[in-house]
């Protein structure tokens, strides 16, 4: 539809040329700076920000955490959308607008009232800590939090193929025999996989990113509860600019892998679809 | 490709379209209705009662106290105030332009570029922040610039807009008929570039004439508010773009083509055709965006430099608040970025319905772009 109308519709020319003024003056460039910068780094120095022992612990604990939080909102994700599309209940509209609150709600509210929740005398702390279960200023916080940041992602990106979800699909397997669960699992599951790996790699992505949330509920404790963008801030405050650029090189390259592996993965269960 | 935020119109299905086939025992229902209940109530529910009891904990008077008698906090919502439309307003101006690009038009790259808009949303906030230290610090490639003479570069940055006025206006004067061109728009070419070299010209002379701009003064652009703009116009870059594309897919050039045809010109075309046909989707990146803008943290935390008054903004202030162990009045400033969330999300509800989406054009429904 778009380009027979390149004679006709006016601005393209100008739009496009600010489109990408815009682009590169905001964004390309500082990203090309941070590159840059990295780039006059010698081998040694690069590699001596980015691989203490330190950074190992705070690159783990990074992508550990994204990585369980990600398992876990791909479980909540899949319950949820498959609850708010197959049931009918009092107050599912509400359930259905609650889940995207984390992405209106600023991640620094979030971390602030997850650190009062769980702490020794919140209202989930006394409870859980005399179970052995510290939710604020451990790794567990962490995972808490950035659950909650990812919330809406599997949920949203499974929800419109489910509905979209052909019933006949499952009538077939029902008259051929199948249990319940085993059409959930053989028939239903299978067409979700592109969905759920998007939701996945779009909760993964964001937990590795995240930071106003986390810093009020890990202690940013070296070694422990320290991310790497709190790596990067720590080095920052040393004006170690050298070092902090080095490690923030290091989570740009994996973020932008992380990118383009969507991409793909999107290209091919679109592919799928036709 | 749908990185923050979902989709805009998916719709719920009716219950009466479960089939019997598709009916699970009442036990499997009710069991994971209760879990998926709980869930939210744990995750989401109780956390957003907690932040408005903890903020009123000590009576509404304090409350009120912690948030308009506090001079720094009042100062940071002031900052908050002023951070957040500028970026807002320059992102909304990137995103008209953009979708109009993208989404009428077909140009090599136009894939590419799609998924640049999108580069931010990978980006660690932090990273974010870092950039622009690297750029505008005073260790930064600008940095000694900056430091010594800072203000000579504005009779340029001022003469950019401008020149950018000046372009727009050439292009929207233009008759749109080839024959009815005279003058200037006889050779475009040639006007663009002798017209921008003198608006530009001017500017600058007038500026240095008039000596708007102290001279030797640093500019502070790092640990100041440029700086916390800068930072939040990256973080929120995508978000007008990203909601505008499909929107203007969907409704289609049809109703443009027919003003144009009928005489009218780009600015026309655009108010009263382009702008109502997009109008909900318009408000719907707006408010996305505004929510976003407000709630930076990362970014913004590493470009502060946390001057108390000068440049804490709010969710900035509730970690200074919270490092003091000033809990009642953290939660104070943390329950109206909440209240705004929740307007947030009631607006998104009601807009949902009015965006149109890549469904509602039957000629979209089978094209393979519709639903990016």
């Amino acid at each position: 539809m778009a380009g027979v109308n390149r004679q006709v519709l006016p601005g393209f020319s100008l739009t496009l040329g600010y489109t990408l003024f815009y682009l590169g003056i905001l964004v390309l460039l500082p990203i090309a700076a941070c590159f840059i910068k990295a780039a006059s780094l010698s081998f040694d120095q690069f590699w001596g920000a980015v691989w203490t022992e330190r950074a190992r612990a705070a690159y783990l604990l990074t992508f550990g955490a994204a990585f369980v939080a990600a398992i876990a909102n791909l479980l909540l994700g899949l319950l949820l959308a498959w609850v708010l599309v197959r049931y009918s209940f009092p107050g599912k509209k509400l359930v259905d607008s609650l889940v995207d609150l984390p992405l209106a709600l600023p991640t620094a509210v979030a971390g602030l009232v997850y650190a009062g929740l769980y702490v020794e005398n919140g209202w989930l702390g006394q409870y859980l800590v005399p179970l052995g279960i510290q939710g604020a200023y451990s790794r567990l916080g962490i995972v808490l939090v950035l659950i909650f940041v990812g919330l809406p992602f599997v949920v949203r990106t499974v929800q419109p193929i489910l509905e979209d979800l052909d019933p006949e699909l499952e009538e077939a397997s029902a008259s051929l025999g199948a249990t319940r669960l085993q059409t959930f699992r053989d028939v239903i599951l299978p067409t979700l996989y592109p969905a759920l790996i998007t939701g996945f790699a779009l909760a993964f992505s964001r937990g590795v990113g995240e930071y106003g949330s986390v810093v009020f509920i890990s202690g940013n404790m070296p070694y422990k509860t320290e991310i790497a963008p709190i790596l990067i801030v720590a080095r920052l405050e040393e004006f170690a600019y050298g070092e902090a650029t080095a490690i923030a090189v290091v989570l740009l390259v994996i973020s932008f892998s992380m990118l383009l592996l969507i991409n793909l993965l999107e290209r091919r269960s679109m592919r799928h679809e036709r | 490709m749908s990185a923050d935020g979902p989709s805009v119109g998916h719709r719920a299905t009716a219950p009466g379209s479960i089939r019997q086939a598709q009916q699970d025992p009442a036990w499997v229902r009710w069991g994971l209705i209760s879990i998926a209940i709980t869930v939210v109530v744990i995750l989401v529910v109780i956390p957003v009662i907690n932040i408005f009891v903890s903020a009123l904990s000590e009576g509404f008077g304090v409350y009120c106290d912690n948030l308009f008698a506090d001079s720094d906090t009042r100062d940071s919502i002031m900052l908050t105030l002023t951070v957040v439309p500028i970026a807002l307003v320059a992102n909304l101006i990137f995103g008209l332009a953009a979708a109009w690009a993208i989404a009428r038009f077909e140009f090599p790259g136009r894939t590419l570029l799609t998924a640049l808009i999108d580069l931010p949303f990978s980006v660690s906030p932090v990273v974010a922040g870092l950039m622009f230290v690297l750029i505008f610090g005073l260790q930064g490639y600008l940095g000694p610039f900056l430091r010594r003479d800072g203000y000579a570069v504005m009779p340029y940055l001022t003469s950019l807009p401008a020149v950018v006025v000046f372009i727009v206006t050439f292009f929207l004067l233009q008759p749109r008929r080839e024959k009815e061109r005279r003058g200037p728009w006889k050779h475009p070419k040639l006007a663009l570039l002798a017209g921008s070299a003198f608006v530009f010209g001017l500017f600058c002379f007038g500026q240095q004439y008039f000596e708007v701009w102290p001279r030797n003064q640093s500019l502070k652009i790092i640990f100041a508010t440029p700086g916390l703009v800068l930072a939040t116009a990256f973080v929120t870059f995508p978000f007008v773009a990203r909601e505008l594309i499909p929107v203007m897919e969907a409704v289609g050039p049809d109703e443009e083509l027919a003003a144009v045809s009928l005489g009218a010109n780009g600015w026309q075309m655009f108010w009263t055709v382009t702008v109502p046909n997009i109008r909900w989707g318009l408000v719907y990146g707006i408010i996305l965006c505004n929510a976003r803008a407000v709630g930076e943290f990362g970014a913004v935390y590493v470009v502060s430099g946390h001057i108390a008054g000068q440049t804490d903004t709010m969710p900035l202030r509730i970690e200074k608040l919270f490092q003091e162990y000033n809990l009642p009045g953290s939660f104070a400033v943390a329950s109206v970025l909440t209240l705004l969330a929740i307007f947030t999300l009631i607006a998104k509800i009601k807009l949902e319905r009015k965006v149109p989406s890549a469904d509602d054009h039957p000629a979209m429904r089978n094209a393979p772009e519709a639903g990016k």
